[in-house]
């Protein structure tokens, strides 16, 4: 038997990685763009958002713009009438992300090719404001529900299994099934990337891409469709985590700042690392509850707030690169 | 150009020269005011190595830019393989069987020797994205056919010890040599080589232009090469094109071209007394 101080400690970790997890999904669809292109996607949070309002609207069967049709003609339309199963309904979001993806390479990368990359960065904020009001006029401004019909709640096995560990007052560990489903799917998604990207054509010219521009030309490889493809990738990495995000904590504008809680992730884990996103949303999962369980109530609480960021400063100083950056030597 | 000279041919040496392969015809390349390339016309014949020299700034890598599609000509045609060549890509180029190395080494650092070469077979790779992503069938035959051709280049060019090694980390002369090996796994028919004994020592300028004539009489490679050092062109090369100020001033036989007294005054200038 253990001292019910410890097993809180172990069951504030266990959720920690469970959040760490969904930061991670996060930072894997910055890691995706910066890895094949050198952009820092800005955006790549709002299209989070975007798939997820989407998913939601064709699931239920909402009329895009109807907001726009019934102002301009009058009309009163909302609803197709239908409730599309879920599956269907994530498929058909795979295929407006692949849509989505060809338009941004069509509209505004194809325009800005050999630009700085601070030039893209600042056409990435441009499309992050345009998303969110286009999905707003798309899909209506308000909180959302979204049921794809992944478990949620406590998963009582983990808490029966583990109860025989404390004592009389310890009840077991809580740990959400969605939670455990999110890192499940996590770990299958970073499993297949990896393969993808080390071990077929399109992964290698992919890589290549991302390298050198000019010698991935000279050897065959179309620039443009390397992009519509990595945006694809992103895309729907970007819904993966619109899901797990949405089911948790419902669809709404909140939702694009998860972002921002990449950040800290990618500071941590390298920008060009598809593990180091992993790796460093697990520490920083783990490291903002362990914080705000042990020092938290010593200076108020609410660390979960500022946490990764402090970390992340603290890293830039004495690890610039992260923990599995590359780091960029400049030859002079 | 008359009939006779695109009958096939055998060298001194034993090579057979065949029909035209590439031909260019009145090309004119210009960027804003500045004139790269004034009207300049030549053949590329099958199985020949084809030089372009002329000093700096004479409009060398800029032809070879428009041979590989990177540039597309003000004016003129790219006729290949008989046929007129539309406005192409450079992916698309590259595609068609014309493959390149560059003046300032264009290598993919991060990845190994091995991958850089085996990027230079995606031309070759027919399997599609779907198969490709589920690594069925047809992709993973593919992959250990491909990884058989890129073996057999990393023996040819002798550079087994550093398969592994991160293109990044090796010195210039090794970079040179996994650039002319990425641009021989796509089995092109016609190979472009920009300076590739730039910054070279002795010795490896040496490796270097044993491995062009290899390439050339083994696979019977079309070669062509601009490069600085008189002497090399001169033991290597078919045939010569000579460039100054954009124009050409010399084309045939090192021979006969090494007694053009235009391209002498180009290279060690002209006495005005």
């Amino acid at each position: 038997m253990m001292p019910d101080q410890f097993l809180f400690a172990v069951e504030v970790m266990i959720n920690g990685l469970m959040a760490g997890v969904l930061y991670a999904l996060v930072a894997l669809g910055f890691v995706l763009i910066f890895k094949a292109s050198g952009i820092f996607n800005y955006a790549q949070g709002v299209l989070a958002l975007f798939a997820a309002l989407t998913l939601v609207g064709l699931q239920e069967g909402q009329i895009p713009f109807a907001h726009l049709i019934n102002a301009t003609l009058g009309t009163d339309v909302h609803h197709f009438g239908w409730q599309m199963p879920a599956i269907l309904a994530i498929l058909l979001t795979v295929g407006v992300m692949i849509l989505l993806a060809i338009a941004i390479e069509r509209f505004i990368l194809k325009h800005l090719v050999n630009q700085e990359p601070i030039i893209l960065f600042m056409a990435t904020i441009g499309l992050a404001y345009f998303l969110e009001g286009f999905g707003d006029v798309m899909w209506g401004a308000d909180v959302k529900t979204l049921d794809v019909g992944l478990p949620q709640g406590a998963s009582l096995w983990v808490e029966e299994k583990s109860a025989v560990l404390g004592g009389e007052g310890f009840y077991g560990f809580f740990v959400d099934k969605l939670d455990i489903v999110a890192a499940l799917v996590a770990a299958v998604l970073v499993i297949s990337l990896t393969l993808f990207s080390q071990y077929s054509k399109q992964g290698r010219a992919l890589r290549a891409v991302a390298d050198d521009h000019q010698a991935a030309l000279s050897v065959g490889i179309s620039l443009r469709f390397i992009w519509v493809l990595v945006w694809s990738i992103a895309g729907f990495v970007a819904l993966v985590a619109g899901i797990m995000w949405g089911a948790k904590s419902g669809v709404q504008f909140s939702l694009s700042l998860i972002a921002l809680k990449a950040l800290p992730v990618l500071m941590l884990g390298g920008f060009t690392s598809i593990p180091g996103a992993i790796v460093g949303g697990l520490i920083i999962g783990v490291g903002e509850k362990l914080f705000e369980f042990t020092i938290g109530p010593m200076i108020g609480g609410a660390t979960e707030n500022w946490f990764a960021y402090v970390l992340a400063l603290i890293f830039l100083v004495f690890r610039p690169q992260g923990l599995f950056g590359e780091k960029i030597i400049e030859r002079v | 150009m008359n009939i006779a000279s695109v009958e096939p041919y055998v060298t001194e040496d034993g090579r057979t020269i065949g029909g035209v392969l590439m031909e260019l015809k009145h090309i004119t390349l210009r960027f804003g005011g500045v004139v790269a390339i004034k009207d300049i016309s030549f053949d590329i014949r099958e199985g020949e190595i084809r030089a372009i020299i002329g000093p700096n700034g004479a409009g060398k890598s800029s032809m070879l830019n428009v041979i590989s599609g990177f540039y597309t000509p003000s004016e003129g045609e790219v006729w290949f393989e008989g046929r007129k060549r539309p406005q192409m890509r450079p992916y698309q180029v590259a595609q068609q069987g014309i493959a390149r190395t560059f003046q300032n080494i264009a290598l993919f650092s991060g990845m190994s020797t091995l991958d850089n070469i085996m990027t230079g077979r995606i031309t070759r790779m027919k399997s599609g994205l779907f198969s490709q992503a589920m690594w069925w069938g047809k992709a993973q035959r593919e992959e250990s056919e491909h990884r058989a051709a890129v073996e057999k280049i990393i023996d040819f060019l002798e550079i087994q010890h550093i398969r592994k090694t991160p293109v990044g980390r090796l010195p210039y002369g090794l970079q040179k040599r996994v650039e002319l090996g990425r641009a021989l796994a796509a089995e092109p028919r016609l190979l472009l080589l920009d300076e590739p004994m730039a910054g070279m020592n002795v010795e490896e300028k040496e490796d270097m232009s044993r491995f062009i004539l290899d390439v050339n009489d083994e696979f019977g490679t079309t070669i062509v090469l601009i490069e600085h050092d008189m002497g090399v062109v001169m033991d290597l090369s078919d045939r010569v094109v000579v460039m100054d100020y954009g124009k050409k001033i010399g084309d045939g036989p090192p021979d006969e071209v090494r007694a053009n007294p235009e391209v002498i005054a180009a290279y060690l200038g002209v006495s005005h007394d």
